[in-house]
């Protein structure tokens, strides 16, 4: 059996290069098509009928006008006479016609009686919930002895609402039945292989009639593993005309019921003894998730606090549900434990990297990442000739502050099956049933692949996208890119080691013997000895080599854990409230990786995103409706390229990260931004604004507040 | 999407002729289009009026100062010369539109036409927002409403990019109808409706604007300052745009005008009689803002607007009289 590993650092001609994405030319020019570009013949168009309140019983639903349009092929009730509706925009009936203006018109057509319900969407307001589910206190230590003996407690309040997952391509399918019992979903999903289940079931066909297409998607972010009750209600209506159906959310609803991030609110207060060691934690926290409450975020985060208490409260409110947003309770959890320890650093009139630093044995088995790099990160922010203590740096309106923040994640690669295929006419191709976020799985497996076999990147063809191929999980949690490198990487070994065993008796050599390097198979001892890959494979006769590689497998290819440190350096202008992003510094690791300007761009994102709700995304919702009022790109704000400053990412790679394998990076690098931020923003203003995002109103509350928040 | 008839004319007097009850006017849409899809505007037939020529086109002439035909985009009012060196509060203003699209195809008399974007308005609540007898806008979230001219039914803000500047350069509008056509100053042009039945602005159905009428700035310094909280496309929290005559190193007479802070672009004597025969300075300045926000009433969610006003006010002083922070 063949040695499962990557190769040596001196033996990576792909692995941990800068390579441009592979799809890039095809995504910038227009050529990659998204579900939301498919178009098929005889396709009808599909709309739902948003319900226009928070709560609401259905009393009666009539559909006669609509279906009397012409042009209206189908009308469906999702939600008949009875149902209670728990969130505003939640879909009543959805209806097939042959254009999308016609579908409008006969939504708008349908006559709905609603008993209007009480509802409730403030759930930062934790007296007037109408409920409130408190978890069991969570105890480690004594906390009480820390806090009656420390030399210095801190305490605090901190906050962040609601943020939508605003996908850039908005949730849908396109449902195409190729006869009664096959179904064709082209779907903007995060889990190809995964909905071929969720359909069969919904539909009541074999799971193996039903195929699911996604070639390229934009953007899930954790709210797309799902088939959605309009996927479902997509392919029935799809049955029901015969004919195929594209139903894509439009904005409003995309962005109040197609996910959310949920909501925290916590009092904290810390402790410490004399020389500023971490003793005690206290945290009380609550927040929603919509309708069904929320889990509590891991507090407190990272910091394992030796004494420590936590009691997280579930709040239920009418408000769309939540779903896995991008390192699910870890931004929150990070904001809330980094910036409490800022002010207790800033109590105790410490530079907070120092404090950091003091305690950081308390991260556990990551702390000397931690260490190295907070280190490496303050050098590159300048940090100790830029920190001034809070409220001191700038003389005009516009003061500046600094801010950091440090985070974790696991990321062990998911189940991952591919196929490996080698052409007799030397061509190679891996086929895994993955899909690519946006984020570079085809560039991973090319990239792999191209390493095993000794050839260019562009001599290799990637097809993903399409649940025909080896079944792999769905891209969530970060753990793609373990996945689907791990089980190439074991297919194309698997797949070398035929090729080899063919050839093996031309160059007069065992097949251990040789090598694929640089286009050719050679002989280890002596290169000059070797076939050309195209003479090698043209040996292989009619059929192609066919292996498989899978996930888990033999061979340590992937790890789980990483660090990471971000720092932020902003300007607010104390007249108007205004912050500004000067710059800012992210400093990770991912054990090894694959391709070094994919996982850089994974942090720009990341950054970019963090940025964003730490400054202007939020679920605005209307004390009167429950409605969600900022349902649009207008004042569902989000940063332009002019609002998020200088970006500086380091990777950390080498001895002592390498040799970890492959470790996911896609959450790691959104958890820190809102607490570098918040930090940031109290070390210029002087005050703590307790509340992300940091909108303007809040920022000058503070300051008239002096941070008596 | 209501089905409606479509026409384009090549003369205004033929445009006039199609408009009256039902009937909207597209020019760059950027705003027409966003609200018929939203439902909010329903007409029965819409009149391009793109392809009528006398419309176009951006004159400069020594007397009587600058013409802004109504089909003239941001975009061509941005690039022009002598705008840039005359009227740096116009280019201010239009600087603030950061959408490359919506500087290419909207139109500078557009900016003016359009609609409120009170989110209340925009979701089908009707331009009050009247709900069993009170203001949804009164009850619910205002933080981007009104923090003068609010003692109600209006509280939406006017959204204009260019009114304050073009109030505060005197400028009137060229306004063609059933009736031939007329002169209105563009300080005249807005009100504050007092019904559903009224819009925020004196233009009826059947009526176009053609021009607009900028007077020579005749060495007035002119600023426009907005506080927005992005720097990509975002509408203003407050706007202010000042123009002053200068007496030596005195102001002899100044007009303040605010915008996004009131139903209509708001013209403030009071910051305008603080300046008056002083010598430009940061105290000044701030005098002035404290002034044009001595009226101002917070909603339950926009104290925050009263603040960002009255820096606006002092920084587009500060900025016409060179003296930017």
């Amino acid at each position: 059996m063949p040695e499962f590993n990557w190769p040596e650092s001196d033996r990576r001609w792909r692995i941990g290069k800068h390579r441009t994405r592979v799809d890039g030319p095809d995504k910038s020019c227009g050529a990659a098509e998204f579900t939301y570009d498919v178009k098929l013949f005889g396709m009808l168009y599909a709309r739902m009928l948003p319900c226009p309140h928070a709560r609401a019983r259905v009393i009666s639903v009539d559909t006669s006008a609509a279906e009397a349009m012409k042009g209206v092929h189908a009308v469906r009730v999702i939600q008949g006479p009875g149902t209670e509706i728990k969130w505003a925009a939640d879909d009543i009936v959805a209806v097939a016609a042959e254009t999308e203006e016609i579908a409008g018109d006969a939504v708008n057509a349908i006559k709905v009686d609603y008993e209007v319900l009480e509802h409730f969407v403030f759930e930062e307001h934790l007296d007037k919930a109408p409920e409130v589910n408190p978890a069991q206190e969570q105890t480690t230590g004594e906390p009480a002895q820390a806090f009656s003996d420390a030399k210095a407690q801190s305490e605090g309040y901190y906050g962040c609402g609601v943020v939508s997952h605003a996908c850039h391509e908005s949730h849908g399918h396109v449902a195409h039945w190729t006869d009664e019992e096959h179904l064709t979903v082209f779907s903007s999903t995060q889990a190809v292989t995964g909905l071929v289940g969720q359909f069969s079931e919904a539909l009541e066909i074999p799971a193996a009639n039903v195929r699911i297409i996604c070639q390229n998607m934009g953007g899930g972010f954790g709210s797309k593993f799902s088939a959605d009750r309009w996927g479902i209600e997509c392919a029935r209506l799809a049955r029901q005309t015969k004919r195929p159906v594209k139903l894509m959310l439009e904005r409003g609803p995309e962005l109040q019921i197609a996910g959310g991030r949920p909501s925290t609110f916590a009092r904290v207060k810390t402790a410490v003894d004399a020389d500023g060691n971490l003793t005690g934690w206290d945290s009380k926290s609550w927040g929603t998730g919509g309708p069904s409450g929320t889990g509590s975020p891991p507090l407190p985060y990272v910091f394992e606090v030796p004494n420590r208490k936590h009691q997280h409260s579930s709040v239920p409110a009418n408000i769309g549900p939540s779903r896995a947003w991008r390192a699910p309770n870890h931004p929150q959890a990070c904001f809330v434990t980094m910036t409490a320890l800022e002010d207790m650093a800033a109590t105790i009139e410490m530079d907070p990297l120092d404090f950091f630093l003091k305690n950081i044995s308390l991260t556990g088995v990551r702390a000397e990442s931690y260490a190295e790099e907070l280190k490496l990160g303050a050098q590159m922010m300048g940090w100790k000739r830029k920190w001034k203590p809070r409220g001191q740096n700038g003389d005009g309106p516009v003061k500046r502050g600094l801010g950091l923040s440090l985070h974790t994640w696991g990321g062990r690669g998911h189940q991952s099956n591919c196929e490996v295929l080698i052409h007799p006419d030397g061509s190679a191709e891996a086929r895994v049933a993955s899909q690519d976020l946006g984020t570079g799985t085809r560039t991973v497996i090319a990239t792999v692949l191209a390493e095993t076999f000794g050839l260019r990147v562009r001599d290799v063809t990637v097809r993903i996208g399409d649940s025909r191929f080896p079944a792999s999980g769905a891209s969530g949690g970060s753990t793609t890119v373990g996945g689907v490198s791990s089980s190439t990487r074991r297919g194309a070994i698997n797949a070398l080691e035929i090729l080899l065993q063919k050839v093996a008796p031309e160059l007069g050599v065992a097949p251990e013997e040789l090598e694929a390097v640089r286009g050719r198979i050679r002989v280890k001892a002596s290169p000059n000895r070797y076939l050309t890959w195209k003479q090698a494979t043209g040996q292989l006769g009619v059929n192609p080599i066919s292996a498989a590689g899978s996930n888990p497998g033999p061979g340590k290819l992937i790890d789980s854990g990483v660090a990471g440190i971000q720092m932020a350096d902003v300007s607010v202008d104390i007249e108007t409230g205004i912050t500004k992003i000067n710059k800012m510094v992210a400093i990770q690791d991912c054990g090894l990786i694959i391709d070094m300007l994919t996982a850089k761009s994974q942090v720009y994102g990341a950054l970019t995103m963090g940025i964003s709700y730490a400054l202007c995304e939020e679920r605005i919702m209307d004390p009167v409706t429950g409605r969600l009022l900022n349902d649009d790109m207008e004042f569902y704000k989000l940063p332009g390229i002019g609002d998020i400053g200088d970006l500086i990412v380091h990777m950390m790679t080498g001895p002592g990260y390498d040799e970890r394998g492959v470790i996911g990076l896609g959450e790691p690098p959104v958890i820190s931004p809102g607490a570098a931020i918040s930090n940031a923003v109290a070390n210029a203003i002087g005050v703590r604004v307790p509340y992300l995002p940091l909108t303007p109103d809040r920022v000058l509350e503070a300051l008239e507040k002096g941070g008596a928040a | 999407m209501n089905r409606f008839q479509y026409a384009s004319p090549v003369t205004k007097e033929s445009a006039v002729e199609l408009l009256g009850s039902g009937a909207v006017v597209l020019a760059g849409g950027t705003d027409l289009l966003s609200l018929m899809k939203a439902d909010v505007a329903s007409p029965d037939l819409v009149v391009n009026i793109k392809e009528i020529a006398e419309l176009k086109g951006l004159e400069h002439s020594e007397g009587s100062g600058l013409r802004i035909g109504a089909l003239v985009t941001i975009d061509e009012l941005l690039q022009d010369s002598r705008v840039q060196e005359e009227y740096p509060s116009l280019i201010q203003a239009a600087d603030g539109i950061r959408s490359a699209q919506i500087r290419s195809v909207g139109t500078v008399a557009g900016d003016l036409c359009q609609r409120p974007r009170c989110w209340y308005y925009r979701h089908g609540y009707g331009l009050l927002a009247m709900q069993n007898g009170s203001s949804m806008v009164v009850d619910g979230d205002n933080r981007y409403h009104a923090i003068l001219g609010n003692g109600g039914p209006a509280y939406f803000v006017n959204p204009s990019s260019f009114a304050p500047s073009l109030i505060a350069l005197g400028a009137s509008l060229k306004v063609s109808g059933p009736n031939g056509e007329k002169e209105i100053s563009v300080a005249d042009f807005f009100q504050t409706p007092q019904s559903e039945a009224e819009k925020e602005y004196k233009l009826s159905d059947s009526e176009i604007v053609t021009q607009i009428l900028v007077p020579a700035a005749g060495g007035k310094a002119n600023a426009t300052y907005e506080i927005r909280e992005k720097e990509a496309l975002d509408w203003p929290l407050a706007a202010a745009a000042v123009s002053l005559v200068m007496q030596g190193d005195q102001v002899e007479s100044a007009k303040v005008v605010l915008g996004h802070v009131a139903p209509v672009p708001w013209n403030s004597d009071e910051a305008a009689a603080a300046l008056k025969g002083k010598a430009v300075s940061a105290s000044v300045a701030d005098d002035a803002g404290k002034a044009a926000v001595q009226q101002a009433k917070a909603l339950s969610r926009n104290k925050f607007k009263i603040q960002l006003a009255r820096v606006a006010v002092k920084r587009a002083i500060l900025r016409a009289a060179g003296m930017e922070v």
